[in-house]
Formats: C-alpha cells, sequence, structure tokens
C-alpha cells in the first residue's frame, strides 16, 4: 500500500511549484501560464458580451 | 437508421470494448486499478478531466438546451477558469505530495476520522444521485435509437456499464477517451457544417433570426437572484461548484492526479481552464442553429418520439391528434412569417420588417403554448412521461438529418462516451467506498487483490443504485441541469471543508464536523423553501459551513491538533 494515513510520502516536488519549470514556449512560470489563462477567460467573456449586444 | 449506420455503431463498440479490456486485462495492484499506471501526459490528463465532465451528458443535453434557452447556459462556465486556476496551484501539489487514493484521505490526515467519513459519504451522497441522472444519457440514445421504451434501454445501458467499469477500472476509462473525444468532436463539426449547408437562409440572416427570438443573450448582467444564469451567478456561484466539482470530487481527482508530473497535472487542468468556454459556447451555438433550422423544417410536437408514439395509440378522445394539427398550421404560418420579415429585411423596408417580425415572435409563442399544451395532455394520459424532451432534440436531428454512416459513428462515439463517463463515476463511488470505508473501518490491513475485488463490488453495488435511481425518479429538469443542480445541493459544503483545512489551522476536526452537518441542513433548508439560482447554493454552503466552523471552533477553544500532518502552504 503506497499511502494511509499517518505514513504521509516525501514530497517528490516542490508544493507551491515554483522550483518547477513550465517548459512551455513563451510562458516558463506557472504565474504566467495562470495569468495567460486569466486572459483568455476575459477575453471569452468580451467576446460573448459583444455578441450579445450585436443580436439582441 | 441504415444498415451502414448498424455496421458502424456495433463495429465501432466492439473495438473500443476489446481494446479497452486487452489493455487493461491484469491490475498489478491497488494503486494501478484505482489510479490508472500514473505515467499519463498533460493532453491524456486534459481530455480525461475534459471527457469526464463533458460526457454524452453534453454533447446531448447540450445542445437541447441551446434549442429551448439559447447561449444563457454558457454563463454557468464562468467561474471555472478561475476555479481551475486554484485547484492547479493549491489542491493538486498537497494530493501529489500526500500521495493519496482519495481526495477525503486528505481531509483524515488535517482532521480526524469522522470529518473524512463525513466528506466522503457526502461525495456518495451526491455523486450516487448525478450517476442515477447521467445514466439517462446512454438510455435516451439507445431509446430514440431502437424506439424503444426508456425503462427498457436504461436497465440495458446500465447493465451494460456496470460490466464494463467492472472489468475495466480507472485505466480503462482513459485509455479510449482520447479517441472518441476526437471523434464526437470531429462528428459535432460536420454536424454544424450540414447544418449550415440546409439551412434555407444565410449564416447572417440565422444569426438574425436567433437574435430575435432571445437565442443569443450569452451574458446578463441581472442582479435578479432569481434568474438562474447571469453574470454574476455563474461567476461566483460557478466558481464554487467548480472549485468543489474539480478540487474535491474524487471522480475528477482520481483523473488528474494521475499525472506522471506535477507538471503534467497543472497543464492538464490548464487545458480544460482555456478550453472550456469555448466548447462550450460551440455545442450551444450548435443548439441554437438547430433551433433555428427547425423554423424552416417542421419540428415533431415531442423530441421523445417513442413517448409521442405511444401516447398517439392510447388516444381515445383525439385530443392529441387535434393538437398535432393546430401545431402543423402554426409551424406554417410561423415559417411564413419568418420569410416575409427575412424579405422585408433584404429590401431594407424597416417597418415592413418590424411588423413582420413582431408577427413571428407571436407566432413562435403560438406554437411553443401548442406544443405545452401537447405535453400536459400526454402526460394527463400517462403521468410516467417525462415531459421535458430537451434532451431528445439533437439526437432527433442526427438521426433525421445527417449522412449514413456518419450517424453510426456519433450515435457509437456518444454511447461509448456515456459509458466512459459512467464508468470514472462508478469507479470513484466505487474507490472511495472501498478506501475512505471499508478500508478505514471494516479491514484495515488485507493484500491489495483483496482491495480490488471489494472495490469491485462496492462499483457493482453503485452501479444498481443509479439503475434504481434512474427507473423510479421523474426528472423535470433536463440532465445537464439537474446534474449541476444536485452538484450545487452539495459542493459548497464539501468545498468549505477543504479549504478549511487548507487555509484556516486553528479550526479543528469536531468544529468543522458540526459546522458542516448544519451548514448542509440549513442548504437542504433553502434549496427546498428558496427560489433562486442553484449556482448561489455552492456559495451559500460553503461560506456557512466556513463561518459556522470559525464560531464552533472559537466556543471550543483550541484544537489541540497538531499542524505537522498539514502541508506548509
Amino acid at each position: 500500500m503506497k499511502s494511509s494515513e499517518g505514513n504521509i510520502t516525501p514530497a517528490e516536488v516542490p508544493l507551491n511549484g515554483k522550483g518547477e519549470l513550465t517548459s512551455l514556449p513563451g510562458l516558463r512560470t506557472w504565474r504566467g501560464v495562470y495569468i495567460f489563462v486569466f486572459g483568455s477567460f476575459i477575453l471569452w467573456v468580451a467576446l460573448l458580451l459583444v455578441l450579445t449586444v450585436s443580436f439582441s | 437508421m441504415n444498415l451502414l449506420d448498424f455496421v458502424v455503431l456495433v463495429g465501432s463498440m466492439l473495438a473500443i470494448a476489446v481494446y479497452g479490456t486487452w489493455h487493461t486485462r491484469r491490475h498489478r495492484n491497488l494503486s494501478h486499478y484505482l489510479k490508472g499506471d500514473e505515467t499519463v501526459g498533460w493532453l491524456t490528463i486534459g481530455i480525461s478531466v475534459a471527457a469526464t465532465q463533458a460526457s454524452a451528458i453534453t454533447f446531448i443535453s447540450t445542445p437541447g438546451q441551446g434549442y429551448e434557452s439559447g447561449l444563457d447556459f454558457v454563463q454557468n462556465y464562468f467561474g471555472m477558469p478561475l476555479a481551475l486556476i486554484v485547484v492547479a496551484a493549491v489542491f493538486l501539489p498537497i494530493y501529489r505530495r500526500l500521495n493519496v487514493y482519495t481526495a477525503y484521505e486528505f481531509l483524515g490526515h488535517r482532521f480526524d476520522a469522522k470529518t473524512r467519513l463525513l466528506g466522503a459519504g457526502l461525495f456518495l451522497l451526491s455523486r450516487g444521485l448525478a450517476a442515477g441522472i447521467t445514466i439517462y444519457a446512454p438510455a435516451i440514445i439507445l431509446s430514440t435509437v431502437l424506439g424503444w421504451r426508456l425503462d427498457l434501454t436504461i436497465i440495458l445501458s446500465g447493465l451494460l456499464v456496470i460490466i464494463y467499469t467492472v472489468i475495466g477500472g480507472s485505466q480503462a476509462v482513459s485509455l479510449t477517451q482520447k479517441y472518441q473525444m476526437a471523434i464526437i468532436f470531429g462528428g459535432m463539426v460536420a454536424a454544424f457544417i450540414i447544418l449550415l449547408t440546409k439551412l434555407p437562409i444565410s449564416f447572417g440572416d440565422a444569426f438574425t433570426v436567433a437574435g430575435s427570438f432571445k437565442k443569443l443573450d450569452a451574458v446578463s448582467f441581472s442582479s435578479d437572484i432569481h434568474r438562474r444564469y447571469t453574470f454574476w451567478s455563474g461567476l461566483f456561484g460557478g466558481f464554487f461548484l467548480s472549485l468543489s466539482y474539480f478540487g474535491c470530487d474524487q471522480s475528477q481527482v482520481q483523473r488528474y492526479i494521475s499525472g506522471s508530473s506535477l507538471r503534467e497535472s497543472r497543464l492538464g487542468l490548464m487545458f480544460n481552464a482555456v478550453l472550456k468556454i469555448p466548447m462550450q459556447f460551440f455545442i450551444l451555438l450548435l443548439g441554437v442553429m438547430v433551433f433555428v433550422f427547425y423554423q424552416f423544417e417542421q419540428p415533431p410536437v415531442f423530441f421523445n418520439q417513442p413517448a409521442w408514439h405511444q401516447a398517439i395509440q392510447h388516444d381515445s378522445d383525439g385530443k392529441l391528434h387535434a393538437l398535432a394539427q393546430e401545431y402543423t398550421a402554426a409551424y406554417a404560418q410561423k415559417k411564413q412569417l419568418i420569410h416575409q420579415w427575412l424579405d422585408a429585411k433584404h429590401a431594407g423596408n424597416r417597418e415592413a420588417e418590424a411588423a413582420a417580425r413582431a408577427q413571428a415572435l407571436a407566432a413562435l409563442e403560438h406554437s411553443n403554448a401548442v406544443q405545452a399544451e401537447a405535453k400536459t395532455e400526454m402526460q394527463a394520459t400517462d403521468p410516467g412521461v417525462k415531459s421535458n424532451d430537451a434532451d431528445y432534440i439533437f439526437v432527433t436531428f442526427i438521426l433525421d438529418h445527417l449522412p449514413h454512416g456518419l450517424i453510426g459513428l456519433l450515435i457509437a462515439a456518444f454511447f461509448a462516451a456515456a459509458l466512459q463517463s459512467k464508468s470514472a463515476e462508478l469507479n470513484a463511488l466505487g474507490s472511495t467506498t472501498t478506501v475512505d470505508f471499508y478500508r478505514h473501518l471494516l479491514k484495515r490491513e488485507a493484500s491489495d487483490a483483496h482491495y480490488i475485488v471489494a472495490s469491485k463490488w462496492f462499483t457493482l453495488f453503485w452501479g444498481l443504485v443509479a439503475l434504481a435511481f434512474a427507473l423510479f425518479a421523474n426528472l423535470v429538469e433536463n440532465l445537464i441541469q439537474a446534474v449541476n443542480i444536485v452538484g450545487s445541493v452539495f459542493y459548497g459544503v464539501v468545498l468549505a471543508l477543504f479549504l478549511v483545512a487548507f487555509f484556516l489551522k486553528r479550526v479543528g476536526g469536531t468544529a468543522i464536523f458540526c459546522a458542516a452537518l448544519v451548514a448542509q441542513a440549513l442548504v437542504f433548508v433553502l434549496y427546498f423553501s428558496l427560489n433562486i439560482s442553484y449556482l448561489w447554493y455552492n456559495f451559500i454552503g460553503c461560506a456557512a459551513c466556513v463561518l459556522l466552523g470559525l464560531i464552533i471552533q472559537g466556543a471550543l477553544g483550541s484544537t489541540g491538533k497538531p499542524a505537522q500532518a498539514l502541508p506548509a502552504l
């Protein structure tokens, strides 16, 4: 068995992921990835808003 | 469906079954059975996460939602990208570090055994109910294709799902998902293109018609809490719903903790965060275009054709026949008015355009009223008939208007996706019951082989519970909304357990346990007494549980629980 209460296996990666690179072109840090995702969300909402206003 | 479609359908299903069974014929240990082989990359995780959430329900029910209510359902997903960022940044590293089988094991590490069991119990209750709803999806496909009664196809497809899941386990769930998703999306795009070629009007006119009939209102900033989908309910309620679903629901956690590294799991989640809104928009738009198509091609009075034909046979007083004739007349009048409206628009005659448009809107309302009367009459004849036929709209369109071969392939892909999603759900229910209840309470030291067998028995048990629920429940909502409503009633409290565990270290097990029970009772009371958008219950349940936890802990004093098991955040 790999896991049970009171028997926590050692961390295989840094918990906050800061030490791990994304290996993505142009988005080296996870913070950059999250900002990109947030930006794409804003873009989609804006486009949907334009659609709503244009045809209502 | 013709012979070619049946050959494609049966051939595809057999190929998937043989492929999945061959690749998963041996489970090396419990970890392998429950988590898969833990070597999968981000794209496979991303597709697996998307497919577990989407399933056949999304592809069958969401176009029906678009047909009936337009694009506003897309707001349901506005909180999801933000929630996935939080899951990737906070939840995921902790699960990977603790190397847990289920998310609720973490609650045991952080609080105590009773809180772990409460979290697992709430999951089993909510997901067990949802499993009873989602089992409709493959049954609806079979019912429409074969023309059989829905209860018969529920039993048939339910047994198929149970056998598939018990044999396959977690790896079988994700093994063929990427191929199915590729077929489904290819088929959906093909259906969209074919739909546009069949429209007797231009793409621009189709948008004009859809917009005038209020089908393109995608975003609303209304502050009316009774309105089901608004920007605010989607952003806040949807955020809590998604955070709980992706962060605390074992059926999802099981998908992404199987990544070969934290990077792969995170990218899999981010893949969903970027693509979910456009994907839902596209599927809803497909439903809106099906609506426009059926303004120029007469739709059936009731899309659940087997139920309609059965009702017509028992129409002794002829009311349904009369309503069907009235519906045909209303459709013909509406079609003529829409043509007049578009002709006036092309001629640049604003006054005639406005007049014809108003008449077309009135004709649509009249047509809808006749349809509603027919549904009421059907239910009066047979109270067992499910009055909501939105889930049948897209399947009916596919069967009636797509080319043969593609019909068989799409039906096979839908059915396989339904099997996979149900399988993931039942697998998560079985593994949670095994790990959090059976192993934890009844049999602490046993071999992996013993737990795998136990997990299969629990999977079978949950499959039968889902089957029984599907047979006896009468859904008022369409599938996609019903699943979200069940989740929203339970998810807020489950999420609060995890948020308190992560961020409020001074709150102990007893305080949060009591708070969760009171908060869940509060949500039940509010759900049955208020008429607000269901998305708000995610926020209400979560906020109530956190606040009560703090208050009760304040009354109890120090937690007395050392924090060494807590990951440092």
